[in-house]
């Protein structure tokens, strides 16, 4: 069937901010269907709430909205732009759930919108528990047994007749917030009053447990004229218990024979075609290990992080044939873009094997629970490819950026075999590295098996890898045992680690025996046709193939690899605009990156992709293949720039900011010198190593001081210390990692934080915009509100900000982006940090400047002169628009992260505000960050005695507001003596009703609580702190957010006439 | 031990020895399933060739004997990437390198498959040789690759003597060109009476048994190699007796009706190929073995026409016979290995014998 004509604009909904459970791969599906629906002359309204997206540029779509994602603002938005259909099966379950909003108001029929790709019905039949649960028995296909209770003893009930253990799962919380597994009463009482708790419709699903079963997902697609395929089926290494999103997740299946790969294939395509979708859908199995008994877990009707995996693992782009469906085309009428030979309707041939491993951000959260369940908790993944599944999982392994190459990195020796099977039995990030350490021990397979479930292939493959290490330790290095080594992809470092060689020496020794990495082709049909689309891999013991290509000018760009918190899609935006800006330059491109979510490693963003670990090692190998003319790495975050002197030392130019300027503004000393040269002032500061070099810094400089180590992103271990105590503590957890830099101790200003981005061209700088951050210095600034224009800042601090930008930009003889941290303190304009590359404002200040930022720097790198690009030198004239950058969190899915801001980095993604007005600018972000207020106007402060007075005006405030304030103690006393009424609850030991009582009764709008400065010890605030999260209640421990919060709230915007600005047209 | 495959446009590669360390010389072809691989290696139509598996890690799931799509392995070499030394699964009864063995399938594991299927792709199929002696000389061997020739393979792969399998449905003769056994059991598992009839049984002597419905099954080699077959399918043709045919029974029954047939340059050998009903408009996913070829372009439009093709290179995959009880398909509606998107073939055989 042809495309339906009666289609000329569609409306497609993003996925909004960044969260755990949610995240590049919607950026990455929604970018590529509105490329395939402009392809085919569609008018495209978008909307999404996240400014660091891609799909959020004028080039991707026609109308760009960057407004919360709430049911008023896209009402507004289809009112206003009239589009003939909602595409909502891109923007993930958020997407989805705001599209069934709309439908069920019965808006979209009201405004004559359809619904395409998916009819609401489908919609309703695969996330609706209970009908999902029939639309499975009238088909006969099986799933777990279970029942909707909304108390304890239900729950008993029940779980006594379906037996232990069973799996809990609360009603409409986030990646399964509260659930868990229960193996008795005591468990099932515990996680059900829990669950039931934060359960906002107080309903949790008892279901029969199938731990312990193999994990199966099939990725299928079906058309309105009922043609089926699967893209990909994918096993999990971790069987059914951990979410898939934190699973070590391989593709093809490894262990199924082609009966039980049968059965679930036609499992998933009766599924799909039971529920008529058209488009892409994702079906989750559990298999029981040891009988052909299967269980459907979920099916999710949109494009899915698995979707986008399996597109990267296949090369079959899943969104793109999604969208062409949702048009009306039939699989058989779409090309394979990466054929060009055959259609869309054919099911992917691999021959490699993929493995994904998830990035965790327990580096991030120290106090957090490792445990993985059925909750996700990752905030990224890596992919990678190879011949062999040993080969693919010592690649992914080395991706992660968490100082991991092999399976010896995390090193269980010092237990007791006792100790190290009761270590077996937690399920966490380590899990296979405790595997490995068994069978160094020679523990049974059986046992392992028997206590991980994870079946005997992966178990034997890992021993495969451990046995690679012991004969490297014991026999001599020969050609056939370093070429076999390579093959199984260990890299040089741990094979000199092993051998008792250096790196150097085993490189040597590879150029002796000619051992190189040959590149293979992801072409989705097993070779049998030719394929056009270089999208390649590397394994060793293999013949190249990668085609030499024409003698442009090649330039490498180096990808950020897994999201992870201070790095995010902000520098997948910045890689993939930096690639463009290349090509139209008439440079042959090459991207090396490792991360299936983004949008950077879709094959058709460069002219070639290479899907690779970020390291030296696999870098060289692209590089000794490709000889690129030079390599950009001021795009990819801290990755890139890690690689910088890597890059050098293969003789591969950088272009733009030298390394050695790079490494000026990281180096305390040479940055020090930069400063005096240019007389800018900065905090007094020392760098140190040991504990004892840090108390003579402090003590030195007077409390409070800033303790971080450099070379770092996102403020990783970065502190405000007020006693020895403190420093003590922060110097102990920073140097549990092997520090390679000096760690600096600076003396903390608690001035108002400015930041600039801006770009050089060794002379002229230009600076599109002035952001100033709404809390104070002291709080990472990706975790504080940014507003642009910069509000308060006096002309004579603006121009000192201009003046200092354009001589630290010059001094480091930047070409190309250059980010600058100040505070303005006292009159007086401090700079706090200065980064030469891009950051992660950005794509957010490009947006609603208008101003290519990227592309401009791109242009820069490659020659040319800001003022023959149009541009006058200097700070741009003020955009008419505040645009605010809200930090989004991720802490109710992390047990245990304490939600206290800080100078280290702990949100998850943003989201804009964008208005003429400030704040509706505010309320607009906040209203995207998921804070919406009023709901039943009570909240709790407790507070900190040092900011007690300044919470005052707050209080008086929101009591003006009208809303009830309840406050521990101390906080209301104080409250109560300065004429604010302000009810005393009790603290959470003492007699009920406490803090935590009125926390459960769902009634409370937020709570606002200080913590004192340095690491915070009271127990209740930060259970307080946790409580809320987890029961759906915002909680801010800022005065200066709070503060923000209330001016929004007191210019009260009515839903209704929030003003919208098509970001396209600034 | 080593072993070597040698090609007869020279190239060698280099790898270990699996299975048997007999020598031998084969067709090369390759297969890119990703499951199946005793399904593969039992199928009777990869007689008279060696298979490569495309998918590299093979033998994960080791042998499930109730798998067997015939008694024995039919392969004259299976080529890999990799086997696994652990297999994993619970019905798993043996290894795949023990089965090699005892099979008597010579095998190379360890080179670039991908490399070799590239070269199948390029130059079309070839004939090769599996060898473990290190001194081969390529001037004696290669004029030997050349010359050779695939032969005999149907007569070789049939039933000696018929096989009843009872049921109380409908009677079917099931023509066993090397039929795979899920052929037979589809039918009667749908209540069929089957009854399994050699290669060379006559036309006269199948419908004496009068039965309901005749099927011809897939099997080896050249169709036109097969030529008193041919000369009884007319027969068969022109009695009124319903026809159901899969592959080689589909080439046979084209060739017997004054079509014609040729070569692919690598055929088609997969779980993954998509093929379009032409009345409906439907695409099926299909497991397919075939190096042969009904040439439509050469098909007189008053016998038959064409039912379904195939999505990625547009040739024949089914033929509708025009007014008789006739229904062929290039493809494999049993499957095993592969989808099982198309067993309705089998309801509307069944449904050709209701009329």
């Amino acid at each position: 069937m042809p495309k339906n004509p009666d289609i000329k604009k569609v409306l497609v909904i993003g996925s909004g901010p960044i969260v755990i459970g949610q995240a590049a791969e919607f950026d990455y599906a929604g970018t590529q269907a509105c490329r395939s629906l402009k392809e085919e002359g569609i008018e495209v309204v978008l909307v999404n709430s996240n400014p660091a997206t891609i799909m959020t540029d004028k080039d991707i779509a026609d109308e760009v909205y960057i407004e919360p994602l709430t049911a008023k603002a896209v009402e507004q938005i289809i009112i206003k732009e009239k589009p003939d259909s909602v595409l909502p099966t891109l923007g993930g379950q958020a997407g989805l759930n705001l599209a069934m909003e709309l439908e069920e108001a019965g808006f979209l029929k009201e405004h004559n919108v359809r619904l395409i790709g998916t009819t609401a019905l489908t919609i309703k039949k695969a996330e609706d528990r209970l009908m999902f649960k029939e639309t499975m028995e009238k088909i006969n296909e099986p799933v777990a047994a279970s029942l909707v209770v909304e108390n304890i003893e239900d729950g008993i009930k029940f779980a006594e007749k379906i037996g232990y253990p069973v799996v809990l799962r609360p009603a409409y919380t986030l990646g399964g917030s509260g659930g868990g597994i229960a193996h008795c009463r005591q468990e099932l009482e515990d996680i059900l009053a829990n669950g039931l708790r934060l359960s906002r419709v107080g309903q949790v699903l008892v279901e029969r447990c199938i731990a312990g079963w193999k994990e199966i997902e099939y990725e299928v697609m079906r058309d309105s004229n009922g043609n089926c395929i699967t893209v990909c089926n994918m096993e999990n290494l971790d069987p059914v218990g951990v979410h898939t999103g934190d699973s070590i997740v391989v593709a093809p299946s490894q262990t199924l024979s082609d009966k039980e790969y049968q059965m679930l294939r036609t499992s998933a395509l009766n599924i799909i075609s039971e529920l008529k979708i058209t488009g892409g859908c994702n079906v989750q199995f559990a298999l029981h290990p040891t009988s052909f008994e299967y269980c459907v877990i979920e099916v999710n009707p949109r494009v899915s992080r698995s979707s986008a995996l399996a597109s990267k693992a296949t090369g079959y782009p899943i969104a793109k044939v999604a969208a062409k469906i949702a048009l009306g085309y039939t699989l058989d009428e779409i090309k394979n873009a990466i054929t060009g030979k055959t259609y869309a309707s054919f099911e992917p041939a691999l021959d490699y094997c993929v493995v994904k491993i998830p990035r965790l951000p327990f580096d991030k959260f120290i106090t957090a629970k490792r445990t993985l369940t059925t909750q996700m908790k990752a905030t990224g993944e890596v992919m990678s490819i190879n011949q062999s599944f040993e080969g693919a999982l010592m690649k992914a392994i080395r991706s992660l950026e968490q100082h991991v190459d092999s399976l010896m990195s995390y090193d269980f020796s010092n237990l007791t075999d006792d100790e190290l099977i009761e270590e077996l039995k937690v399920v966490d990030d380590r899990r296979i590295w405790k595997i490995a350490e068994a069978l160094r021990r020679n523990i049974s397979t059986e046992l392992m098996h028997d206590i991980t479930k994870i079946d005997l292939w992966f178990i034997d493959k890992l021993a495969i890898l451990v046995e690679m290490e012991k004969t490297l330790k014991e026999q001599p290095l020969t050609e056939e045992l370093l070429r076999e080594a390579k093959r199984m992809e260990f890299p040089d470092n741990v094979i000199g680690q092993l051998t008792g060689k250096t790196e150097a020496q085993i490189k040597a020794l590879r150029d002796e025996y000619d051992i190189h990495a040959a590149f293979k082709m992801v072409d989705t049909c097993a070779a049998e046709f030719s394929a056009t689309t270089p999208y390649y891999y590397s394994c060793y013991g293999s013949e190249n193939e990668v085609i030499e290509t024409k003698p442009l000018k090649k330039v490498l760009v180096l990808g950020s690899g897994p999201i992870r918190i201070g790095q995010g899609i902000e520098f997948d935006f910045c890689s993939v605009h930096c690639t463009w800006a290349f090509k139209k330059e008439g440079y042959e491109t090459i991207i090396i990156n490792n991360n299936p979510e983004t949008v950077s490693t879709d094959f058709d963003i460069a002219d070639k992709l290479y899907f690779e670990p970020l390291t030296p090692e696999d870098v060289e190998n692209v590089v000794r293949l490709e000889k690129p003319d030079g390599a950009v790495v001021q795009f990819g975050g801290q990755t890139a720039i890690k690689l910088t002197e890597s890059l050098m030392k293969m003789g591969v130019p950088i272009l733009g900011t030298k390394a050695e300027d790079v490494d000026a503004a990281e180096d305390r000393e040479l940055f020090d010198e930069i400063l005096e040269q240019t007389e800018i002032p900065r905090a007094k500061g020392h760098t140190v190593f040991t504990v004892d070099e840090a108390l003579k810094a402090a003590n030195e400089l007077g409390y409070p001081v800033l303790v971080r180590p450099s070379y770092v992103l996102g403020g990783q271990g970065m502190q405000i210390a007020v006693s020895d105590t403190d420093v003590i503590e922060f110097m102990n957890i920073i140097n549990r990692i092997k520090q390679d830099h000096p760690i600096l101790v600076d003396k903390y200003l608690m001035g108002k934080e400015i930041e600039v981005d801006a770009v050089c061209d060794g002379e002229d700088i230009l600076i599109p915009g002035i952001m100033e951050h709404i809390e104070r210095a002291g709080i990472h600034s990706g975790d504080s509100i940014s507003v642009y224009p910069a509000k308060s800042l006096s002309p004579k601090i603006i121009d000192m900000i201009e003046e200092y930008t354009r001589r630290l930009a010059r001094a480091l003889h930047v070409k190309g982006l250059i980010n600058i941290q100040f505070i303005d303190y006292n009159d007086q304009v401090y700079v706090i940090e200065v980064n030469p590359r891009s950051s992660r404002t950005v794509p957010y200040i490009s947006k609603v400047t208008g101003i290519p930022i990227v592309k401009l720097a791109t242009k820069v790198i490659t020659g040319s002169k800001i003022r023959d690009l149009g541009y006058e030198p200097g700070l741009q004239r003020k955009s008419d628009y505040y645009a605010i950058k809200m930090p989004v969190f991720s802490f109710e899915k992390i047990r245990g992260a304490d939600t206290t801001l800080g100078p280290e980095m702990k949100s998850t993604g943003e989201c804009l505000g964008i208005s003429t007005d400030f704040n509706e600018a505010l309320y607009k972000a906040f209203q995207g960050a998921g804070i919406n207020l009023p709901q039943h106007k009570q909240i709790i402060m407790t507070i900190a005695d040092k900011d007690k007075e300044e919470a005052l005006d707050i209080a008086r405030r929101f009591d003006a507001l009208g809303y009830k304030i309840y406050a521990s103690r101390g906080t209301a006393k104080f409250f109560n003596d300065n004429g604010i009424k302000a009810i005393k609850v009790n603290k959470i030991d003492q007699e009920s009703p406490t803090l935590l009582d009125l926390l459960y009764e769902h009634k409370i709008d937020l709570v606002i609580d200080t913590p004192s400065n340095g690491i915070e010890r009271a127990r209740d605030g930060f259970l307080i702190r946790r409580i809320a999260i987890e029961t759906g209640v915002n909680v801010l421990t800022s005065l200066d957010t709070a503060d923000a919060l209330v001016s929004s709230l007191e210019h009260a915007y009515n839903n209704n006439d929030l003003s919208l600005v098509d970001i396209a047209k600034i | 031990m080593k072993a070597f495959l040698i090609l007869e446009d020279g190239t060698v590669f280099q790898g270990t020895s699996i299975g048997s360390t007999r020598e031998v010389i084969s067709e090369i072809v390759f297969n890119t399933s990703m499951t199946g691989y005793l399904e593969v290696l039992t199928d009777p139509s990869y007689a008279g060739q060696a298979v490569t598996m495309t998918y590299p890690l093979i033998g994960n799931y080791g042998v499930c004997h109730e798998d067997m799509e015939s008694i024995k392995a039919w392969p004259d070499g299976f080529i890999v990437r990799e086997l696994s030394r652990t297999p994993s699964n619970f019905r798993s009864d043996d290894t795949i390198q023990n089965f090699l063995k005892e099979q008597d399938i010579p095998g190379i594991a360890g080179i670039d498959t991908r490399a070799l299927t590239k070269l199948l792709r390029e130059k079309g199929t070839m004939n090769g040789m599996i060898t473990t002696n290190e001194n081969y000389n390529l001037d004696e061997i290669l004029p030997k690759l050349k010359e050779y020739k695939v032969t005999g393979v149907v007569k070789r792969v049939s039933c000696k003597e018929p096989i009843h399998m009872p049921n109380t449905g409908y009677k079917v003769a099931l023509m066993d060109f090397g039929a795979k056994a899920n052929i037979a059991n589809s039918l009667h598992k749908r209540g069929c009476d089957v009854t399994i009839y050699p290669a060379m049984t006559t036309a006269e002597e199948i419908l004496a048994a009068n039965p309901d419905g005749i099927m011809l099954s897939n099997g080896p080699g050249d169709p036109k190699e097969c030529v008193e077959i041919i000369e009884e399918l007319k027969k068969l043709y022109a009695s009124n007796v319903p026809i159901f045919a899969i592959c080689l029974g589909h080439q046979l029954m084209a060739l017997a009706t004054g079509a014609d047939t040729h070569k692919l340059k690598y055929g088609h050998r997969g779980a993954n190929h998509p093929v379009k009903d032409l009345k409906t408009g439907r695409v099926y996913i299909s497991t397919q073995n075939h190096g042969y070829v009904v040439d439509e372009s050469k098909l007189d439009s008053n016998i038959a026409k064409a039912a379904f093709i195939n999505v990625n290179d547009g040739t024949n995959e089914g033929l509708e016979y025009i007014g008789k009880n006739i229904f062929t398909v290039q493809f494999h509606p049993e499957a095993c290995a592969g989808p099982l998107d198309t067993a309705y073939l089998f309801d509307r055989f069944i449904g050709m014998m209701a009329k």
